[in-house]
């Protein structure tokens, strides 16, 4: 009798338990509990700016295709325990890169692809050695990678370079429209839903990722070797391996980020890319991603995208014109679940607050008691 | 006799020559060494020394002058990263911001005047106290929430120039004021650029109060073993929160300085990746980039090869974009060479090298 008593009005703490709901699935939860409740705000707030069309829902993804991708590549390098503060300038990198061979050396615009992609490897490659087989701080390497990033872009070429390429231009303005999805206008005519290719990209990618770090052997090794790199080592997984693959896949999709982000602003310019490694940090620490490594998931990050789409569609709509205030919003969400993951991990351990220092920051010194 | 048989012990001490080679500071003047005889070649005139308006110019006095910011934020930053073994990225959003702070108390609403709406050491006050108060902020988050400070640091690099764009309402602040100028060019009838007074009084200041006062013994200790060192009775959190706003308020003043020798405050250039030559300013003066023991001399040093790199490729009619390639590919250079895997697995090399050798000799190798 007690015993179903207890099952039928648990504590919510216990009710968790039951359910099985980890660390995971409740950063998840409030992550999505609130781009609806995001999304709800802003469709009392502004009935006049279309929040219930479908076409609008779909904007927020296709207007940041690319950010998915980063941020993506982000959430892989952090579930290892690792980061990565290049992709950013990856993006400008491979934007100007195409502008430039588009515009200046008449390369067939399908070389695009091919290239972005080479840009992304040769970067996760550099990258991911330095940090996995060197153990050289993924920080300070990926900062270093940024840098190199940047500079490049202003070696190659420092002014703007338009594109009007017409094969690359009919692929960025492409639509593809959704069927049965549409609004009808005052005027009668349908305002139907699209995606660009763009979007549908990233979307593809992203339900790979999300089969990939659920089913194949590689993405369980990547929570292995964030949640406990020690009982990874016995569990016979690779860890260099592993995390080296993670920042090659990292920079990879940060290749086609920058892609996406050139099909979405056609034109090669020195400041593309301008702190988007932030935007993707942010977004998938919002999206539930921990910052100390095996916690998180694509579908989170997806979310978190979303969350800062939505930011920043609605900040001018509060009439603030000024282009930096969605920044500082992020970044304001970025440190409320920043401080929430830190709440959430210091409640876990049983021993009160333990330092949650993360994986990339135990340095080698045999001797640190504080691991 | 017995005098040659305690020879020995002079054996423990190694010989002068590796001594040298192990010494932190040799690097760091070896490179200073190598940018000072390269423009010695190219630039004749690299040593001289005259007056212009009053003031003491040359190549030299350039440099000390264009360095001061970067030494500022250096010893802040040797700080932090001695301290918790990651490094302050904001240093640059918080000196747009504390300059930002100043500019707007001295300006009132106008955005370019002569007149001061308040006075000039409460202007200072305000921006090194904001300096401070993001100090406070990122101090708050390493030490109170255990965020690693890379983490924490780069909420203010990215929304910092934000809101020092928001607090000068989104415009460059021009001070016309000569008394502005004090800080960042010259006191009237004091010869030496004011930059580098107030670089090498502070350098003084902060070598005083790590070396008089027990502060430099205990950032020391927690960035070695912080763990170790609360059980020893050290408050580790106090400290590190301590280097936090430490590196703030000389991030505040490094901005003070900046945006007094342009004569106006634009948040969008000032400090811009000054983050950068700062980690590669302490990682050139020998100090060990995961914490620990560090040498302000070392910093310092390293700032002013910087510095000295910059004007160099500079001259060589490099952009500013485009230095941080090669400060890229050389912070990268000094850590791959001063990581323990790669030492390592030189020394591998080296002794399979050697075995090879000596077996050349042996019958095995010759029948292969």
């Amino acid at each position: 009798m007690r015993d179903s008593k207890k099952t039928a009005a648990p504590a919510p703490v216990q009710w968790i338990k039951h359910k099985g709901l980890s660390n995971t699935g409740v950063l998840l939860l409030i992550t999505i509990s609130l781009f609806v409740l995001l999304y709800v705000i802003s469709l009392i707030l502004f009935a006049d700016s279309n929040f219930a069309k479908y076409s609008v829902f779909f904007n927020l993804i296709n207007s940041k295709a690319h950010l998915l991708m980063l941020a993506l590549g982000v959430t892989v390098v952090l579930i290892t325990g690792s980061i990565d503060i290049s992709v950013g300038g990856v993006t400008g990198l491979v934007s100007m890169v195409i502008a430039v061979m588009l515009m200046e050396y008449g390369v067939n615009a399908i070389w695009a692809i091919p290239m972005s992609l080479g840009i992304g490897l040769a970067f996760g490659i550099v990258q991911g050695f330095l940090v996995a087989y060197l153990e050289i701080q993924p920080f300070i390497v990926t900062l270093s990678g940024m840098f190199f990033a940047r500079g490049m872009i202003s070696v190659i070429n420092a002014k703007s370079v338009p594109i009007s390429d017409p094969s690359f231009m009919s692929w960025s303005s492409a639509k593809v429209f959704i069927p049965f999805l549409y609004n009808v206008r005052r005027n009668g005519t349908h305002d139907i839903a699209y995606l660009t290719p763009a979007a549908i990209a990233a979307i593809v990618i992203l339900i790979v990722l999300i089969i990939a770090l659920k089913k194949t052997k590689f993405g369980r090794s990547l929570y292995a070797v964030g949640g406990n790199p020690q009982s990874a080592l016995f569990m016979g997984i690779n860890i260099k391996r592993t995390k080296f693959m993670a920042h090659v896949l990292c920079s990879v999709l940060a290749g086609i980020g920058g892609l996406l982000f050139t099909l979405f602003a056609p034109s090669g310019n020195p400041g593309n890319g301008y702190g988007y490694e932030i935007d993707a940090i942010s977004s998938s620490v919002i999206g539930g991603v921990m910052l100390n490594g095996g916690v998180g998931l694509p579908i989170g990050t997806l979310f978190g995208v979303l969350i800062n789409s939505l930011i920043e569609r609605v900040v001018p709509l509060l009439g603030i014109v000024d282009a930096s205030w969605p920044r500082i919003i992020s970044s304001a969400f970025l440190f409320v679940f920043i401080v929430l993951q830190s709440v959430f991990a210091s409640a876990s351990t049983k021993g009160g607050f333990k330092l949650l220092l993360p994986q990339w920051m135990k340095f080698k010194r045999k001797h640190t008691a504080e691991t | 006799m017995r005098n040659t048989e305690i020879k020995p012990v002079k054996i423990d001490s190694e010989p002068f020559f590796k001594r040298l080679l192990s010494h932190r500071l040799t690097f760091s003047l070896v490179v200073l060494l190598v940018v000072v005889v390269q423009n010695i070649i190219t630039t004749p005139d690299f040593f001289k020394i005259s007056m212009t308006n009053g003031l003491i110019s040359g190549y030299i006095p350039n440099i000390l002058d264009e360095a001061s910011e970067l030494v500022i934020v250096t010893l802040g930053m040797t700080l932090v990263i001695a301290v918790s073994g990651g490094v302050d990225l904001s240093v640059g959003a918080i000196m747009a911001i504390a300059a930002s702070f100043c500019g707007l108390l001295l300006n009132g609403a106008e955005y370019r005047t002569d007149v001061f709406h308040n006075p000039y050491i409460l202007a200072l006050f305000v921006g090194l106290l904001g300096g401070g108060l993001c100090g406070v902020f990122n101090g708050f988050l390493v030490s109170r929430l255990k965020i690693q400070p890379m983490i924490a640091t780069l909420i203010l690099f990215t929304a910092g120039r934000s809101i020092a764009k928001q607090i000068t309402h989104g415009q460059t602040i021009y001070i016309m004021n000569p008394v502005y100028k004090w800080l960042g060019v010259q006191i009237p009838g004091v010869p030496i650029r004011t930059t580098i007074l107030i670089s090498i009084a502070i350098i003084i200041l902060v070598t005083l109060v790590t070396k008089l006062t027990s502060l430099g013994l205990y950032i020391q200790s927690v960035g070695i073993n912080g763990s170790a060192s609360r059980l020893v009775g050290l408050n580790s959190r106090a400290i590190k929160f301590m280097a936090f706003v430490i590196c703030g308020v000389l991030a505040g003043a490094a901005g003070l300085v900046g945006s007094s020798s342009v004569g106006s405050v634009n948040s969008g250039e000032l400090g811009l990746s000054i983050e950068m030559d700062a980690i590669l300013a302490v990682a050139l003066g020998g100090n060990d980039l995961f914490g620990g023991k560090f040498s302000i001399a070392g910093a310092v040093i390293g700032a002013y090869t910087i510095q000295a790199i910059t004007t160099t490729l500079y001259a060589m009619n490099v952009r500013a974009d485009q230095l941080n390639v090669f400060k890229a590919v050389i912070i990268i250079v000094i850590i791959v060479a001063s990581s323990d895997v790669f030492k390592e697995k030189i020394k591998r090399f080296t002794r399979h090298l050697f075995s090879k050798n000596m077996s050349l000799g042996g019958l095995s190798d010759e029948r292969q």
